[in-house]
């Protein structure tokens, strides 16, 4: 299945934050989004997701989802989202319930998403006793259970420390290097531009706002083989990072001057 | 590493001095067994002072006098009648009041057609002293049940909806849109997240909701009732017997401690994951 923004616009009120965004995802695919911080990176995601409406142009689906995929689009929070009265299990059957599966069919399928996120031994605990790195876990194990064509993700490890971040970066990578045309994709919107470089095929740079794409930065490097330090990401990265920089400069002013006014 | 841990052993010089403690103060600790002490040092003072002549026991009986009053009272079956009269109207009277005011709190959350005119209302009636409003409920229903049942409903379903649909309002929207993006059901967003999101607040709710109704409860039973604590009190009161009326005083104190003690109960079981 392929998502495809097509020459989507959006404002709030009278404030326009994202101006004629148009490209595409499929599968196996990893599209990351940065820009400077209130470009409408959030905005667009909710509005390929389908949580808001945009003013101008389409959020559009094509091909079919994976066989018994229950939520094509799947979000992964950066805030986890996590329901703190139930169980990492119970958090993972939410999402599972109102849709006719067996109870077997239900059992089989959280026990395998907490495997493939190494949380089999959690899967009673509540989230509140879990680090931030296995909370994210436990919203990347509900969000697979749902056999998501594509995992729309919003600055997910930016509530994590570094070296948590470091360890959830491999795990996304290895969710996402398949290759059939059932393979997980992924919209990943992140402030941090090595991660952006770690894990994207395609990164969009986005304009400060109103947002507009800059520039579509290509990555050919075999993901798998990518580490953070090696010397041709790190040039990426801060290739990146000129791009931007101007910008988000200026976005942080102009964002100054809201809070002033207001204030 | 090890030169620097040396160097800071053999440092502590002269003019060293240990920083100064700023922690500590205003956590007080509990100390049941204390607590229960001190109560029981004041009624041990009570009975000291009545048997020491020190206040007249037609104003003050002593504690002794007063159990006493309450075993009599027990034996003869008149505290059965009494007390099960109370708790039948405070029962129903709560379960209309809290049921409606759950549900009516949940459609002012919820619902913005509802939301506006229902939060002005209640805005609006809430202030009302409950009692006050017994004399026209006795219009309306009759001096019987009805009335005292309606007025008990009608003063706990006030602030059941208040706390019901301020703690609506006050669970997570983000689990919300987690919900909805998972493509769950109104239905199951409101009884899989926003019910349980918002229990913790209905609950303490339901708190105050139970010592409002214990008050309405007992000044409806004074006003016009035969059984009931609440006319046992005024009765005693009336041919002096203070003994007797305390001991309804204390079956009261009771009633609260059950009260709470079993909305302490549901709230330890349904809440634990807290
Ligand atoms: N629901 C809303 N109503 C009004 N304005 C909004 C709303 N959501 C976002 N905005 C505004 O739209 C602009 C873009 O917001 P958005 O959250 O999409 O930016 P972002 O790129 O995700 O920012 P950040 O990098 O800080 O996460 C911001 O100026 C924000 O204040
Ligand atoms: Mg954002």
């Amino acid at each position: 299945m392929q998502l495809i923004a097509d020459h989507i616009a959006h404002a709030y009120g009278p404030l326009p934050v994202l101006d004629d965004i148009s490209f595409a995802v499929g599968p196996g695919e990893v599209v990351a989004i940065v820009g400077p911080s209130g470009c409408g990176k959030s905005t667009l995601l909710r509005i390929l997701g389908g949580l808001e409406k945009p003013q101008a142009g389409r959020a559009l689906v094509a091909g079919a989802p994976p066989s018994a995929s229950l939520n094509p689009l799947t979000f992964v929070f950066q805030d986890f989202a996590l329901l703190p009265w139930r169980t990492v299990e119970g958090n993972v059957r939410l999402v599972l319930e109102g849709h006719g599966l067996t109870q077997a069919a239900m059992d089989e399928t959280v026990r395998d998403v907490l495997s493939r996120t190494r949380l089999t031994d959690f899967a009673r605990t509540y989230p509140k006793q879990l680090s931030g790195g296995m909370r994210q876990r436990v919203g990347i194990a509900r969000a697979l259970a749902v056999r998501p064509a594509l995992l729309l993700m919003d600055e997910p490890l930016s509530a994590l420390d570094a070296q948590t971040r470091e360890l959830l970066m491999d795990d996304l990578v290895e969710l996402v290097s398949g290759d059939s045309a059932e393979a997980l994709g992924m919209v990943y919107v992140t402030h941090n531009l090595d991660e952006a470089v770690r894990l994207a095929d395609r990164i969009l740079v986005l304009s400060r706002r109103p947002g507009r794409v800059r520039e579509t930065v290509t990555i050919t490097a075999d993901r798998r083989a990518r580490r953070s330090d090696d010397p041709g990401l790190v040039r990426r990265a801060r290739e990146l990072w000129e791009l931007i920089r101007a910008d988000a400069a200026e976005a942080d002013r102009e964002l100054a001057d809201v809070e002033t006014i207001d204030g | 590493m090890a030169d620097v841990v040396h160097d800071l052993q053999a440092s502590p010089a002269a003019a060293s001095r240990p920083v100064v403690f700023r922690g500590g103060l205003f956590v007080p600790r509990t100390h049941r067994l204390i607590g229960f002490a001190a109560l029981v040092a004041l009624i041990l003072l009570w009975q000291a002072a009545s048997s020491l002549g020190w206040v007249s026991p037609v104003l003050a009986p002593s504690p002794g006098e007063v159990i006493d009053a309450l075993w009599r009272m027990a034996l003869s079956g008149e505290l059965a009648t009494h007390l099960s009269a109370s708790l039948l109207r405070l029962a129903g009277g709560f379960a209309i009041g809290v049921t409606a005011g759950i549900a009516f709190g949940m459609a002012i959350g919820l619902s913005s057609l509802v939301r506006s005119p229902g939060a002005t209302l209640v805005a609006a009636l809430f202030p009302i002293p409950k009692i006050a409003l017994l004399p026209l409920f006795i219009l309306w229903f009759g001096i019987g049940e009805s009335s005292k049942v309606a007025t008990i409903a009608f003063g706990t379903f006030f602030p059941t909806v208040i706390a019901t649909y301020g703690a609506v309002d006050n669970v997570d929207r983000s689990l919300v849109r987690m919900g909805r993006s998972f493509g769950l059901s109104s239905f199951a967003i409101i009884s899989k997240i926003i019910l349980p999101g918002a229990l913790p607040g209905i609950l303490s709710g339901l708190r105050i909701a139970s010592s409002i109704g214990i008050v309405l409860l007992i000044a409806a039973e004074m006003i016009g009732a035969n059984e009931g604590v609440g006319a046992m009190v005024l009765a005693a009161g009336n041919l002096m017997q203070s003994d007797r009326l305390l001991a309804g005083v204390v079956v009261l104190s009771l009633l609260g401690l059950a009260v709470s003690g079993l909305i302490g109960a549901i709230e330890k079981r349904l809440l634990a994951w807290r």
